[in-house]
């Protein structure tokens, strides 16, 4: 019988410096869930197929089903909680899912979100079609993508202030 | 009338799921839950001869290990229907929670209680199974045949049920002079749901009965099934059904919730969560059926039917499940989307040793309309007809009335639908341009039609329960039996109840989760009903409440209660609309009143006996590279009446949501089984071609709104019309591309590669 390994992780969550002793085995998706109940990471398929437990890691997207927890080490991981402002008030982003109506079982809705914030934060133009790239790691069973692209599309360009409502 | 029905108005749960806090089944399960996994067999057909868990035993952290010997032995069905108490309409009951007669590669054979998901991982390598292997059958035709592997006693030649329908005299009709005869045969692969949450649940003791929290769409179904497989009282079963991550008909099934139920029991009424991997979710929950469909048409040169025939097998797997529902459903759309004289339809649904294929969206039309609609476009090439005016002389005329269903076609939607598509598309201009064409990519534009109609009436119990509360401050909690499953139905409940109410869209509190021991008794989310149905019950019982909310308001203002209106959140006199008070003001004073106390509320049931057409069609526009064998879907659109929009934005989004389905249906998905093991091949999700975004192009949905006269809101089905016509309408732009028709989907780079060699395009 092998003995469990475990090793200490600290790293940055959400802006908050937190540490934990984790099982050398566990998945990220495993740590942010189990220890931290970030259960806006989930899971839909645990070999990164479906994107679903999608977080930021120092600013780039990872499927986090095969990232493993003690990789996080030092490092400054993003989830969708982290996008809500401290007085319960949604990001941009966020509110364009909800206005488009890009939401329905509302299961990919997490990853999706975070891979427009990383694509957001690029601050860069993309084209229709460079976005549907993009975001293209998602799977979705319930939208046929039109109004997560939508979403998406338009907070872009309300960014680059060449969308104005 | 406040105005909140046909209102984009933002869904109820739209917040909680962008910021992640609405909570699915696994978000509810305590971490410290054992963790249940399910051995599945490694052959497709055979029995269990022994079973060796002695090393599996020994791991540590393993609690239980129950095989197919272990279990009891109530046979359950499992399709998620209403009950019927006569035993003649029952469904079939062929499942037990583990089985020792092996139909499929995949079937449960033994399950694994632990500690973790390592453990009960490492368990389930470690058992040794021992099996009798027979020969096994994946083609439903082949398993008709006499000599081929059995897979249910009762069932000779693995027939589950064979069903006709008969009308006028087709051997004489056919002798008329100077028809055409044209023929053909449509297969339709099998296909998986691919909801993003996999089925899970999770089960536990609590005050001697089980309480199991599942990602199903009907949970008082469930707890019925439950209660069937244990053999225990229905009432000691609770089924509790929060957010659910997709279903499309998968989980309009009991899958792992009468297991389970069953471990819980096992392991001392502890907490046990069964997480279905996806490589288990393509095998081991539920498939679409594939089905093979011939049909002949013979036609007189003036482009009307003077005989029709068509017959289809539809592959049904290892067990029963929904059964011969799908095939029958395709088959009743056969003579009535195109009416003719002499029909003759025989449906099969045919045991195979492949995975159990119940309800998946559009319940065997979306096969249907591949077969009829590729064939109506066959049949017009044949005549050298335009296939829209061919359809619009032979499709089902307004005032049509069947007679089984006694729906009525009341409007012109077909012809309204197709107008629009061919608008939106540029149908006529683009079908000259690209007749031009004739180099190595070449361009088509098609489309389909389709038949669907709404909810199960007269075939099964239709009925819907609602509860309301009213609240202190005027505002309303709405509880129905009836699933949100990501279609937007809380939504849609809480429009209607607002404004049957006659308060704001804002004060009406949908309680999402249903809870078999609190939530009043309704059917759940499947046959596009829930809008139909729960409209009904939601507003007999607004009419209730308001009726109860208005008495006390004469107490309260000396006014006739039938001279009171509620509008916008007030008690208002109607003859000169002046606001005598607030419902919150009423709402308090009734519930702490000294003189007359009252809590508000009501509740009701109402039984549906009607049913109705949802119509409309898909146009697509394709680009065709000859040799690459690459289809390119440049441009789609939808088309729908589904009566009144309850809330466009989402109806919208619904059907976005069905057209992608269809697309996947049409160009890339299909589940693969190795010939000689029968075993699956691509049962994941980078191998099993979903669409993704960069696989569609912008995709349109456009409505014809016709009232509907027998619905509470004039609404009528959606939710699985959209995954309807999309795949006929990219078969006949292929067509109209190339001149090569493509009489199976999905239509990949493989089998244009065979059909372009054929045809003597390569």
């Amino acid at each position: 019988m092998h003995e469990t390994q475990y090793k200490l992780v600290k790293c940055t969550i959400n802006g908050k410096p937190v540490q934990k002793m984790v099982d050398v085995r566990a998945s990220l998706t495993d740590m942010l869930r189990n220890d931290f109940s970030l259960n806006s990471v989930k899971k839909g398929c645990e070999v990164g197929e479906c994107g679903a437990c999608n977080v930021l890691i120092d600013g780039e997207c990872f499927n986090s089903c095969i990232y493993l927890a003690i990789w996080a080490d030092g490092k400054n991981i993003r989830t969708l909680e982290g996008l809500i402002g401290p007085n319960g008030e949604l990001s941009d982003i966020q509110q364009a899912f909800v206005d488009e109506a890009a939401v329905q079982c509302g299961f990919c809705t997490p990853g999706f979100i975070m891979t427009a914030v990383e694509i957001l934060e690029s601050g860069k133009e993309y084209t229709r079609d460079e976005l549907r790239k993009l975001l293209s790691g998602h799977l979705c069973r319930c939208t046929g993508y039109e109004n997560i692209l939508n979403a998406v599309e338009k907070t872009m360009l309300r960014r680059l202030g060449k969308l104005h409502d | 009338m406040n105005g909140t029905v046909g209102k984009s108005e933002k869904r109820v749960d739209a917040f909680d799921k962008v910021t992640g806090r609405a909570r699915y089944t696994d978000d509810l399960c305590d971490r410290n839950a054992l963790v249940a996994k399910v051995l599945h067999s490694t052959i497709a057909n055979g029995v269990v001869k022994a079973i060796d868990t002695s090393a599996a035993e020994k791991i540590q952290g393993v609690v239980k290990i129950v095989t197919c010997f272990d279990v009891p032995e109530y046979k359950f069905p499992t399709a998620g229907h209403p009950w019927s108490t006569d035993p003649h309409h029952q469904d079939v009951a062929d499942r037990l929670l583990l089985t020792r007669r092996v139909r499929f590669y995949g079937d449960d054979v033994a399950a694994v209680v632990a500690e973790n998901e390592i453990a009960a991982a490492e368990a389930l390598r470690a058992i040794q199974v021992e099996y009798e292997e027979f020969p096994f059958v994946l083609d439903a035709e082949e398993a008709m045949k006499p000599g081929a592997p059995q897979l249910h006693e009762e069932y000779p030649n693995n027939i589950l049920a064979h069903t006709s329908i008969y009308k006028g005299d087709y051997d004489a009709a056919i002798k008329e002079p100077g028809l055409i005869r044209v023929e053909g045969w449509y297969d339709t692969p099998t296909v998986q749901h691919c909801h993003i949450e996999n089925h899970i649940c999770f089960a536990e003791m609590e005050g001697g009965r089980i309480v199991i929290t599942s990602s199903t769409q009907i949970p008082h179904i469930v707890r019925r099934i439950v209660g069937q497989a244990l053999g225990i009282p229905w009432g000691s079963v609770r089924v509790i059904k929060p957010y659910i991550g997709g279903g499309f008909g998968n989980k309009q099934d009991a899958l792992y919730e009468p297991l389970c139920a069953y471990l819980t029991t096992q392991v001392g009424g502890r907490r046990v969560k069964l997480d279905v991997s996806r490589e288990e979710t393509f095998v081991s929950n539920r498939v679409r059926h594939a089905i093979r469909t011939h049909i002949i048409s013979y036609v007189r040169p003036d482009g009307t039917f003077a005989a029709r025939k068509m017959e289809c097998f539809s592959n049904q797997g290892a067990y029963a499940s929904h059964g011969h529902g799908i095939a029958a459903k395709g088959m009743g759309a056969f003579p009535q989307l195109y009416p003719c004289d002499n029909v003759q339809c025989d449906a099969y649904t045919v045991f195979t040793n492949k995975p159990v294929s119940g309800a998946m969206r559009g319940y065997g039309i979306p096969q249907a309309m591949f077969a009829g609609e590729s064939h109506i476009e066959d049949v017009a090439r044949a005549l050298h007809m335009d296939s829209l005016a061919f359809r619009r002389k032979n499709m089902m005329p307004v005032g049509y009335v069947d007679g089984f269903s006694k729906n009525e076609n009341y409007s012109d939607s077909l012809n309204q639908c197709i107008e629009k598509g061919m608008e939106y598309i540029g149908y006529e201009r683009k079908q000259a341009e690209y007749a031009k064409e004739s180099g190595p990519v070449r361009h088509g534009v098609g489309m389909a039609i389709f038949w669907y109609n709404t909810a199960v009436w007269p075939i099964s119990l239709e009925s819907s329960s609602c509860r309301m509360v009213l609240n202190q401050d005027g505002s309303v909690q709405l509880q129905m039996g009836e699933t949100e499953i990501g279609q937007g139905a809380d939504t849609a409940f809480a429009q209607m109840a607002a404004e049957t109410l006659g308060i704001p869209f804002q004060d009406v509190h949908v309680i999402s989760t249903q809870d078999t021991d609190i939530t009043p008794f309704g059917l759940g989310a499947y046959a596009s009903r829930q809008t139909y149905i729960g409209g009904f019950s939601i507003k007999q019982t607004a009419l209730m409440m308001k009726e109860r909310i208005l008495k006390y308001a004469y107490e309260l203002t000396r006014m006739p209660p039938f001279e009171l209106d509620i509008v916008d959140g007030n008690i208002i006199r109607k003859n000169d609309a002046r606001v005598l008070m607030s419902l919150g003001a009423l709402a308090t004073e009734a519930l702490y009143s000294l003189s007359h106390s009252e809590h508000i509320t009501a509740e009701s049931t109402y039984q549906i006996k009607s049913n109705a057409y949802s119509f409309g069609c898909s146009f697509a526009e394709v680009e065709v590279d000859i040799p690459l064998c690459k289809v390119k879907l440049i441009n789609i659109v939808n088309v729908h009446d589904c009566g009144r929009l309850i809330n466009p934005a989402l109806a919208e989004a619904q059907v976005h949501g069905g057209m992608s389905m269809a697309i996947g249906y049409g160009l890339s998905e299909q589940l693969l089984f190795d010939e000689k093991t029968g075993r699956p091949l691509n049962n994941n999700l980078l191998d099993y071609k979903l669409s993704t975004m960069m696989d569609h192009p912008d995709i349109a949905a456009r409505f014809v709104e016709n009232y509907e006269p027998t619905s509470a809101f004039g609404t009528k089905a959606l939710g699985e019309p959209p995954a309807c016509p999309g795949a006929p309408a990219i078969r006949n732009a292929i067509l109209a591309a190339t001149g090569v028709a493509v009489d199976r989907i999905p239509i990949t780079p493989h089998v244009l590669f065979a059909r372009f060699k054929e045809e003597g395009l390569l």
